[in-house]
This record gives structure tokens, sequence and C-alpha cells, in this order.
């Protein structure tokens, strides 16, 4: 669905992407993972087009995604730190939000407003708002449209246990539609039950790409970070 | 005694009435017994009045040599076919009165005009009609002429031009109620004492609406000088009094509504300059008042250069000026006291309505300007604000006796 | 498009700077009118506020805006709407904003106190100038990834177009005395909108001063029509070019 190849993005001296060449799937659930700063959040910008690589491209069903907009219609996107308006109501921001893809999306998912308890306080201004529900906004924007792609980036960082389990849920529902979903974390430990593949990053370069089961049977760990804890170990000795 | 002079002046009243009686009226026109003027001047003697019936009349140039009265009768017209000259007058006492006179001669050797008025005192030359003159009316060696109510319409091209009312050493002329336009200069006098001009209007000739050069104790008052290149020139005269009247948008290069040139114990009162380039250009000027003025609108209300000296400024309105006073040295040897300037910004705390500080009118841009005019293009910007600003609060450069001392807080009603 | 500039100048609105700003130019306005007995002298004081604090609070403001609204437009590049629709929103929504407060502020006043030529030409220049001012603020807040840097930098346009430009102006007529450089002048004043403008209305309220000297060549060019349109042109080409080339920037620009 999402094909990468050869990306390559440099920040200053700094090389956020070093030739990453990836695939997405249909009805994956992919757990982008890495160190801060490993080209986790780059390489998510590249795919939504807030960030354009120097090089390399992306292609979105088989269409190159450079000067096309279009295909945003079909991501739904959590972004790390969900950064809105000040002034405006977290009402205005899902309003404007519906608004705007209005032409393509008109059925609407509402679930996680009404489970998150956002709908009570509709009236108050984003710059009033904790860190968390901050995140309740973006997660509950970013499922509103039953898009095909999810791009969640760090979704439980913030988030209390009841709301997490909630996203979590949520989640699962939307990888049995067949959706595809990618997920960036550092701690994966609560996401386990849900991924299928691991992508993992460092200094801007692919690692490696495996399915979640392969993964555990080479590593012998069930629990998914210490598996990547064990490749990582491997890896440098 | 008493007796004597009533016998007197019986037989000199006796002595007029025959003369009166002696008087022919000649009629010219058509089926008259003149159909032309020539003839008429033929047959009369000095004391007739010609009658001239309306008509066109091209009779080359008519010299009048005998004291007659030429009268028109609804405007007659003579025709000078761009060749000639139309009146000479010759003799004293002529009247010349209600005629339409058209096309004369163009020449810049032979001084061709309209009318020439030569070494011949009390003329009258009135409610006449001077259409396409190379000089209007020429007065030479005249005294005591009376110019009134005519109207002159000329097209004057820069190369080739006379002037409207020309006068040449004359005594004690009388020139009102005229309209002059398109000549070179309006009216123009050399060498004319004791003369007045009045009630005239002088638009849109081509190089003053009045020109004044070696003329000494004349007055003008409550003329109009409108669009002309300059509006009036006072040169090398003295004693001139300039009062009541309008000098409006003398636009232009070095355009002014007044320049004064070398001249001393002239009085400037009561005129309006509205919308010129230059309010007033004084140069050389020495013991001029100028008094109860309003300048408004104008470029420069006044250029007062460095070699004027003892002439007071007083209970004058500055409005509206882009500049105020300008000059071009540090030497000041004038007086400015007593008048309105609306961009005075200072205060009265004792409610005597002047101001308790002094006002400078020269501001520090108007002497950049002065150096460079190109700078004029920055007038207004932030920088020259920030100039003036500066130089008000410490003046350096412009003259630091250039003040009014007395500056008025509201316009006088002028 | 229509929904995001609806989206943007409702928010601008919401700012309350746009709404002192508005109140401020009022109460400016209305009191040199009604302080001076003379509504010339009036617009004298209006000139210098449209031709100082006009673009710099444009300027400011508008940098100031697209720094902080970096969420926003993060969150608008992430949803299916073209870069260009939201930039250009963006530009729309503060150029209206700006110039319907400079109308509000200064413009009902002149239309009140003065509705002659000279007023119409300064409503229109005070308007003109508030849009290209957000342009330029648009262009530098692109380029600079800063905000302290980038409002710095539009800081100094607004001096370098105040002042600078006329000091080093004043310096070349001085360097040059001796050459005609008036041509020249009337060439150099399209490389800075604001001594366009102030050029434009002292034909108006200086006329007298001008047609002696160096001011006729301004008064024949500007005050022919192909004048004016050319005057008005380079005016619209201060909006264009700004706003043009901080698109292209934007549409590369990484969030």
């Amino acid at each position: 669905m999402i094909i990468a190849s050869n990306l390559t993005k440099r920040f200053g001296k700094l090389k956020a992407l070093d030739d990453v060449s990836v695939n997405f799937m249909k009805g994956e659930c992919i757990a982008l993972m890495g160190p801060n700063g490993s080209g986790k959040t780059t390489l998510i910008k590249s795919i939504l087009g807030m960030v354009v690589p120097d090089s390399g491209f992306i292609t979105f069903n088989d269409k190159n995604i450079l000067r096309d907009w279009q295909y945003r219609r079909h991501i739904g996107y959590m972004p790390q730190i969900g950064r809105y308006p000040e002034n405006m109501t977290i009402g205005q921001v899902i309003a404007m939000i519906k608004d705007i893809r209005s032409p393509y999306n008109t059925a609407f998912d509402e679930e996680l407003i009404e489970s998150f308890g956002l709908n009570a306080m509709l009236k108050k201004r984003m710059r009033t708002l904790s860190g968390g529900t901050r995140q309740k906004v973006s997660a509950s924007l970013a499922f509103l449209f039953n898009t095909d792609v999810l791009i969640l980036d760090e979704p439980t960082a913030g988030l209390d246990p009841v709301a997490s389990e909630i996203l979590k849920e949520k989640i699962k529902a939307q990888i049995k539609k067949g959706r595809l979903v990618i997920i960036t974390s550092h701690i994966l430990s609560d996401l386990d039950e849900l991924v299928t593949q691991v992508i993992y990053m460092q200094e801007g370069k692919l690692l490696f790409h495996k399915n979640i089961n392969i993964l555990r049977n080479e590593t012998g760990q069930q629990k998914l970070a210490r598996a990547i804890v064990s490749v990582m170990h491997n890896q440098r000795s | 005694m008493k007796i004597f002079s009533v016998i007197v002046f019986f037989f000199a009243g006796c002595i007029f009435y025959a003369a009166q009686l002696n008087a022919a009226t000649l009629v010219v026109g058509k089926n008259k017994p003149f159909t032309s003027i020539k003839a008429a001047l033929q047959h009369c003697k000095s004391g007739d009045t010609i009658l001239v019936e309306t008509g066109l009349y091209k009779e080359q140039e008519i010299v009048i040599d005998k004291t007659i009265v030429l009268k028109g009768i609804q405007q007659p017209v003579l025709d000078g076919e761009n060749k000639y000259q139309i009146i000479l007058i010759k003799a004293p006492n002529v009247v010349i009165d209600n005629f339409r006179l058209q096309h004369s001669g163009k020449s810049d050797v032979n001084d061709i005009a309209a009318i020439k008025i030569f070494h011949a005192d009390n003329v009258t030359i009135s409610n006449n009609i001077i259409d396409d003159a190379y000089w209007g009316v020429l007065t030479q060696y005249s005294n005591n002429c009376i110019i009134t109510n005519n109207h002159l319409k000329a097209y004057a091209k820069e190369s080739s031009s006379g002037n409207g009312i020309h006068c040449w050493k004359c005594d004690n002329l009388r020139i009102t109620d005229n309209t002059i336009k398109g000549h070179r200069d309006g009216i123009y006098f050399e060498f004319v004492t004791n003369s007045i001009v009045q009630k005239n209007i002088s638009e849109n000739n081509l190089r003053y609406g009045l020109h004044f050069m070696f003329s000494h104790n004349d007055a003008y008052i409550s003329n109009i000088f409108k669009q002309n290149g300059s509006g009036v020139a006072v040169m090398y005269s003295h004693g001139v009094k300039m009062t009541g009247n309008s000098f409006i948008k003398n636009w232009g290069d070095g355009a002014y509504g007044l320049l004064l040139k070398e001249i001393t114990d002239g009085y400037i009162y009561h005129n309006h300059f509205t919308n010129n380039t230059i309010g007033i250009h004084a140069e050389g000027t020495t013991r001029i008042k100028v008094e109860k003025n309003v300048f408004n609108s104008n470029g420069w209300a006044m250029r007062v250069q460095a070699s004027c000296s003892d002439n007071h400024i007083l209970y004058n309105n500055f409005q509206n000026n882009t500049f105020d006073i300008a000059t071009n040295g540090s030497l000041v040897l004038n007086t400015f006291d007593h008048n309105y300037w609306d961009k005075y910004e200072g205060y009265d705390i004792n409610k005597d309505r002047i101001g308790d500080v002094p006002y400078r009118p020269v501001s520090l841009f108007s002497m950049i300007v002065e150096k460079n005019p190109s700078a004029m293009v920055l007038f207004r910007s932030f920088m020259v604000t920030l100039f003036d600003k500066t130089e008000k609060v410490l003046p350096g450069i412009t003259p630091e006796n250039l003040k009014d001392n007395f500056p008025l807080m509201k316009p006088l009603a002028l | 498009m229509k929904k995001i500039i609806k989206y943007v100048t409702a928010d601008i609105l919401r700012n309350k700077i746009v709404l002192a700003y508005t109140v401020l130019l009022l109460i400016i306005s209305f009191s040199v009118f009604a302080l001076q007995d003379d509504a010339s002298k009036g617009m004298l004081s209006l000139l210098n506020i449209t031709l100082l604090i006009v673009p710099l609070m444009s300027v400011i403001f508008s940098a100031i805006y697209i720094y902080n609204s970096a969420e926003f437009i993060e969150l608008l590049v992430s949803q299916p709407l073209k870069r260009k629709s939201i930039w250009l929103s963006l530009f729309y929504g503060l150029a209206a904003a700006l110039s319907i407060a400079y109308f509000i502020g200064a413009g009902i006043p002149i239309i009140i106190y003065q509705p002659s030529a000279t007023g119409f030409i300064m409503l229109g220049a005070g308007i003109i100038l508030s849009i290209i001012f957000v342009a330029i603020a648009l262009l530098a807040a692109v380029l600079t990834r800063d905000k302290a840097k980038g409002i710095g930098i539009t800081i100094l346009l607004w001096l370098y177009f105040a002042l600078i430009f006329d000091g080093l102006i004043l310096f070349i007529l001085f360097q040059f005395e001796d050459y005609p450089l008036d041509k020249f002048m009337v060439f150099t004043s399209a490389f800075n909108p604001v001594d366009l403008c102030r050029i434009l209305i002292l034909l108006r309220m200086d006329v007298s001063a001008l047609m002696g000297y160096t001011g006729a060549i301004f008064k024949d060019f500007f005050g022919s029509q192909t004048g004016s349109f050319v005057a008005v042109t380079v005016l619209l080409l201060w909006v264009i070019i700004p706003v043009w080339l901080s698109m292209k920037k934007f549409k590369k620009k990484d969030l």
C-alpha cells in the first residue's frame, strides 16, 4: 500500500533518513521502533508529505506522493505532540477538521470522542488542556474518518491507563477491519499483542523489518521489548 | 474780488461752450458720409468726435495726430490683417472707445501693437477687445493716460510674443479693470512712475502677470494674477505698494507668486498667495514691509535670500505651505514677528495669544533642498521628520536668528 | 481553500491584538482630526502613521502569527489539503484582517474628515502597504525557522524600508550631486513600496512645491496615466513576488 524507496533526508549535518526502503501492506500493524532521534518521526512525516526527502520517493497505492495531496484523505494521523490553535475550543477543532475533510469523508467515527469523554468539554480552549487531553483529541481526530491507513506517533505516551486501554481496543478493532496501522514507539510493551511487523531504526538507517512471529522465534523471547533488546545485543557483539 | 472770479469763470465757460459748439461729430459706416475711418480723420479737426458704426474695417495703420474721440458703436472690428499696426496715437487727449481690434502684425523689430500711444498725454483707451495682437497697448513717453476695461487675449508662443499692456517712460498712468490673457507679460512697466494698476485680471501669460522694471512709486491694488509663468516681478524699483492682490497657482520650476529683486521701500499688504510654487521670492530687497498677507498652500511661502535686509514680515498667516521660509545663508537681517504659523507647536501658558517659545520657520530639510533640489523626493519621509525634529531641538544648521519671537496661536482673520 | 481562509480569518479576528490595533488606529485618527483645526494637518499626522506604524504592525504581527501558527499549519498540512491553498489562505486571512483594521481604524475617519482625492490615495496606500508587509513577513517567516531570528529580520526589513533606504538615497544624492539623478530617483522609488506610496501622496499634498525642481519629473511621470498604472503595478508586484517566493519555499518546507 505504501512503498518507500531509498529515502534520504538530511537536517544540516544530521542524517535523519539514510537510504531507507520499506513496504507497508494492508492489514498490517507495524511497530516503528528505535531510540530517540533515530528517524522514526521523519519517516512518518515523509509519508504524510510534511517532510520532503532529499532523494528517494514514496508511493501510496502506486502513486508518487510528491506534488500529490489527495492521498492524505486515506490517512488518519495522530502526532507525537498534538499542537492545535491555542484559541480554538475542542469542539471548534473537531468541527474544523470535519469541515476540511467533508468532501472526502462523510461517515464519522465518533466513538473515541465519546469514550474519552470529550463531549463534556467541547467548549474548552486548547491552551487550557493538559498533555493527556490533547492526546485524546489527537487520537479522536485520527480515528474520526474511517481511513484505510492510521499513523500513530507515540499514541499512548501521556495517556492514563484507562484511556490507553480504550485506544488499544480501538486500534485492535481497526486492524480487524483490515486497515494498515503504523505505530511508532520506543516502548511497546503495552502494544505487544497488536503488532504484526516490527521495524527497527537507528541513526536514520533501517536496521531490520521483520514479522513479529519470526522475530520471536529467532530470539526466543515472547515479549517484544525483550526480543528487540536481544536483537540489539546480538548485533553489537 | 469775488465778482471778478465769477466773471472769469463765466467767460471761461463761454469759451469752452463755444469750443464744444465748434466741435463736429463725424460718422463712419456703410452708406454714411465716410466709409473709412481714415477718410473721416482727414476731414476732422481737433476736438471732433468720430463715431464708427459696426462693421469690419481693414484700414492698415490708422494714425491719429489730432485730438479726437474715436468711438465705436457696437464694437466695430478693426483688423490688422496680421500685417499692420492698427492704431497709432500721436496727439494728446485722444479717446479710443469700444472697438474690437484684432490680428495685428507681428514683428520684433518694429514693436507692432494693436494700439500704440507715442508721445501723447492724457489718452484714454477704454472698453475695447484686443484679440490676437502682438503687443496689446504700447505706451511710450506718454503721461496721464487711462487704460480701462479692455479685454486682451493673445495666443503667444515661446518664441514670438509681446506684452499685453506695455508702458515705457510714462508718468501717472491708470490701468484699471482690464483682463489680459496669453501675452508674454500681462502688464509691463519700465521707467514708469506714480502710476496705479488696479482691479485687473492677468492670467495665463507666458512670463509674468505684471512686470516692473525701474519703475518707482507705483501701486498695484486688488488685481488677480493667476497661472502665469510667474505672478508679478518687481525689479530695480522703489516705493512700490502692493495691496489686496491675489497670486494664484503660479506653478513651475522657479515660478513665483511675487518676485522682488533689488527693490527698496515697498509695502506688501493684504495680499493672498495661494498654491504657488514660491509665494514671494525676495532677493536684494531692503526696507520692505510684508504685512497681513495670507500664504496658503504654497510650496515655499517665502524665499528670502541672504542679500535682503531690514525687511519686516509681520502679522501674516502661513497655512498649509510645504515650507514656510527658505533662505540660502546664515545671516539674517530681517524680522519675522507676530505671524501665525500653522506648523508652530509651542504653547501659550500666559494666555496672551502669543506662543511662549519662538518659532523657527526654516526647517533643516528646506536647507538641504536648497543645496540639493533632488532631495525633495525624500520629503515627509521618516528620516526627514527625524532630521527636522532634531534640528528644532538643537538648531545647528538653520539660521540662528531667523525666528518669530511672538508667534500667534490663532490665525488672523484676513 | 475558502474553508481555510474562513478558519484563518476567524482565528486572527479572535486575536485581540488586531482588535487593539484597530481601536488604537481609530483613536489616533479621530484625535488627530479632532485636535487640529485644519483637516489637512490631521492628514499629515495620519501620513506618518500610514507610512510607519502600518508597515511595522503588519510585518511584525504577520511574522509572529505565522510562527505561532506552526501547530495549526502542521495540523493542516497533515490533512488532505494543498500546501499552496494553506499558504495562500494564511496570506489572504492576514491581508484581509490587517486591511480591514486599517480601513476601519484610519479609513473611516479619513472618509468623514477628508473625503478628497488625497484622502482616498492615503486610504489606498495604507491598505496596499498593509498587504505588502504581510507578504514580506510571510517570506521572512518561511525563510527562517527560528522565531526570534525571523522577527528580528522583519524588524530590520521594516527599518530598511522606513529609514535606511532613504538614508542611502540621500547619501547618493549628495555623493553624485553633479549628475542629473532625477530619472534615476523615479526608478529607485520602485524599490521601496513605502517611498512609492509616500511620493504618490506627496504629489497631492505638496503639489505646489513639487512643481518646482525635481518634482516636476515625478509629477510628469506619476501624474500621467501610464505613470499611475506603473506605480500600481509595481505596488502589486511588491505583493505578488514575496508571496510567490514564500509559497515556493513553503511547498518544500519540512514541518
